[in-house]
């Protein structure tokens, strides 16, 4: 790096920063809802063109884990606004102990997600699993590799928040985000952690709900 | 190593080009006007790439039995023009590079708002293009650049998942430098510099960044459920599953119908500022061509539908489509009576950029009026797929959207570089690319209006004459295309010191010198006029 020049901030002052880091992150986030928002169309069309189908394939899944994870998501998303209303307090221990349960929520909706999609496998309603299919007509296997195209993209972004959290309790825990000086930083990666919730949000409802 | 050259001025020596020298000084840069040069080469390549594949077209197109190409050649030809023009060249000519380079400027910035998330979306660019390359090298993609199922997920033989990872990525890409565009308009504007002064390009870039962000992430999440597909074989789209092949292309259009304004609205805001230098008066209606910007990119989410009029869309829904589609012409229609009317009584220079920007307005005056004509239905039933929508949509991105890219590049050159070029063989190319375009796509509206349909390249034999005038007047745009690439680098040694304002320009990118220093203005600036001051009291000389 050494003939590279110095990396220079076109800000003048941290306020008019915070203001920018906020606004793209939220301007990221619209391109998530469009990003989700195609998919919840296209899903929506399936539902009006197979209603019967779409029903009967729903009936397939497993409701009771699908509203534990709700649950469990829903939790995790609480302890991510006490984490940035704490970094804001600049209370650095407390932050990073609401962001690491954030991240253990995180990861137990994984891990119910797995052992759903493993349930799912062994009933034989995954495309590629062998033996008897029980979803037999064609709308009711395109609702499903729509059910697992769509908690899939979720559950890539989850593990990118996760991966995201981790790392940032990381820095809060080792003081490399100051706080409550960038007390933005939290809050940033907080409005993606709750964007990833609601996503499941609307995802739950139209996979698992209306059956 | 600069024998002959002309010597090297004192703004130069201070400027962002000579803050380092080495290649890695480049590919590390968050320099905002670094990134800018750095994708100017690189669309250039893209730009020369889809050109040797439109050159092929025509050369295959020149003889009714389709001599040069195979049938599956020719669906690789034009599917790698289609692909590389639309994403690699278009939708990031005008913003990534003079957006990129000038918005800071025109506003009175240090930089972007994220400098290194604008180095990141170069890089992306980048990776993107190589994936297409790779698409290329391998063995080309048939599928058309709309990639419609289920051809593209169960029956193309080509590399389609490579060139859908590469317009994925390059969406990315493009989100990266729209959010960029719009933090950076809101929150690093200087002193002064209040929403009414904005300059009309960057108002422009504004609207097109909103269309990047919003429009782009749907393309991303439809291909890649085509990639899906594609790859492992899970029914989404499959039409024996019950998957709705109609379901793909109104995602598609509702991106890809945007994407036309990502590619002109940038245009549109060139020719606001070469029209008003040109012309030295202030411009005409400036708020009313700020909103018709807004007022595009919002209409233009409202008529993607007008792309299925005949692929099995309700009639009610194709009814509304069409209103909206004429409804859209409205705002552009404004853009043009403005210029013109900026126009008159102004005391015109005939500088090559003003010639380029003339030779837009008539270029894309006919390109929307026959979209005006797709638009009704009864006509598009009858010529849609055939060379009359080629013909048209040439008319808007060639001669509209790659002739305002050339404006921008004839009037913004100085500031770039620092060098001025030769001023007639500015004026030489700009009329040989309207000849040229002319030549090219008009006979392609009477071949449409005939009966040529899109995407064949066997046609009866009567269809020749106009095809060999189109093929010829391809190879004169060629000549015009490849004509500044000598007399632009020529200028780079052996230019003219351009001086900060060469064509005596209101705006805040002409106030510094040429090229501009790395940290852009040396003091904060404050702007205390209204945009487009003209006539400047005292204008600097062109020497």
């Amino acid at each position: 790096m050494s003939d590279q020049p110095a990396a220079h901030s076109p800000y003048a002052e941290p306020a008019q920063q915070r203001e920018a880091d906020l606004l793209g992150m939220y301007i990221f986030l619209v391109t998530e809802i469009m990003l989700f928002g195609g998919f919840l169309t296209a899903v929506y069309v399936v539902r009006v063109l197979h209603p019967e189908e779409a029903s009967s394939a729903a009936k397939h899944l497993n409701l009771w884990l699908g509203s534990l994870n709700t649950a469990v998501l829903l939790t995790s998303s609480l302890a991510m606004a006490l984490a940035v209303q704490l970094s804001r307090e600049g209370k650095l221990r407390a932050t990073s102990a609401w962001l690491c349960l954030t991240v253990v929520l995180g990861l137990v909706f994984l891990a119910i997600k797995s052992v759903e999609y493993y349930q799912e496998y062994a009933e034989g309603l995954m495309p590629l699993s062998d033996g008897m299919r029980p979803l037999s007509k064609p709308g009711e296997q395109l609702f499903f590799n729509f059910y697992l195209v769509g908690t899939g993209l979720h559950a890539l972004h989850l593990t990118i928040g996760i991966i995201l959290v981790s790392g940032l309790t990381r820095r809060v825990a080792h003081s490399e985000t100051p706080l409550p000086r960038r007390a933005v930083t939290v809050e940033i990666v907080g409005l993606y952690w709750h964007l990833v919730d609601v996503v499941w949000v609307f995802i739950y409802p139209i996979f698992y709900l209306a059956r | 190593m600069t024998v002959g050259a002309t010597l090297e001025t004192p703004s130069e020596r201070a400027s962002y080009l000579r803050a380092g020298y080495s290649l890695r000084s480049w590919l590390t840069t968050t320099d905002h006007k670094r990134i800018a040069v750095l994708y100017l080469y690189a669309i250039t390549a893209f730009f020369f790439i889809g050109g040797i594949a439109a050159a092929l077209i025509r050369l295959d197109l020149a003889t009714p039995g389709g001599d040069l190409l195979s049938n599956e050649g020719y669906n690789r030809a034009f599917t790698l023009h289609g692909v590389v023009m639309v994403w690699f060249f278009l939708i990031p000519s005008i913003p990534a590079t003079f957006g990129n380079f000038l918005i800071p400027l025109m506003i009175g910035a240090q930089d972007l708002a994220f400098p290194r998330i604008n180095l990141a979306s170069w890089y992306l660019y980048v990776l993107a293009g190589l994936f297409t390359l790779y698409a290329l090298i391998a063995g080309g993609v048939d599928t058309g650049w709309t990639f419609y199922t289920p051809l593209s997920t169960l029956f193309a033989n080509g590399y389609v998942a490579a060139a859908l990872l590469a317009v994925i990525i390059v969406g990315f890409s493009s989100i990266f430098t729209g959010m960029n565009f719009i933090v950076t308009v809101h929150k690093l504007r200087c002193p002064g510099m209040t929403w009414s002064r904005l300059p009309l390009f960057v108002w422009s870039l504004y609207a097109t960044a909103m269309i990047l962000v919003l429009a782009t992430p749907v393309l991303t999440m439809l291909l890649i459920l085509v990639c899906i597909e594609r790859l492992s074989g899970i029914g989404i789209f499959n039409p024996d599953l019950g998957g709705d092949p109609l379901l793909y292309q109104h995602l598609f259009w509702f991106y890809s119908h945007p994407a036309v304004y990502i590619m002109v609205l940038p245009a549109f805001g060139v020719l606001s500022e070469l029209v008003t230098a040109a012309a030295r008066k202030r411009i005409f209606g400036y708020w009313f061509i700020a909103y018709s910007s807004v007022a595009i990119a919002v209409i233009g989410f409202l008529v993607w539908g007008h792309h299925m009029f005949v692929a099995g869309e309700s009639t009610y829904a194709s009814a509304v489509f069409s209103f909206l589609s004429i409804a859209v012409a409205v705002p552009s229609g404004i853009k043009v009576y403005n210029w013109i009317a900026t126009l008159y009584k102004g005391s015109i220079s005939l500088d090559p950029a003003f010639l380029f920007a003339m030779g837009f307005i008539g270029l894309f005056v006919i390109g929307g009026l026959t979209g005006l004509m797709l638009a009704m239905l009864a006509v598009d039933v009858h010529v849609h797929d055939t060379y009359f929508v080629v013909a048209h949509f040439h008319y808007i991105m060639v001669g509209g959207a790659v002739t305002a890219f050339f404006g921008a590049l004839h009037f913004w050159w100085p500031k770039i570089t620092g060098r001025m070029y030769n001023i007639t063989w500015g004026r030489i190319t700009a009329a040989l690319i309207f000849l040229g375009f002319n030549l090219t796509f008009f006979p392609q509206f009477i071949l449409g209006y005939l009966g040529m349909p899109r995407r064949y390249h066997v046609y009866p034999p009567e269809f020749q004459v106009l095809h060999v005038l189109s093929s010829a007047g391809a190879s004169i745009l060629a000549v015009g295309y490849l004509l500044p690439l000598i007399y632009l680098l020529y200028s780079l040694r052996h230019g003219q010191p351009a001086g900060s304002n060469p064509w005596g320009a209101t705006g805040l990118e002409w106030t510094v010198p040429s090229p501009p220093p790395k940290q852009n203005f040396a003091e904060m600036p404050v702007v205390t006029r209204p945009p487009y001051d003209y006539p400047i009291r005292d204008p600097m000389s062109r020497e």
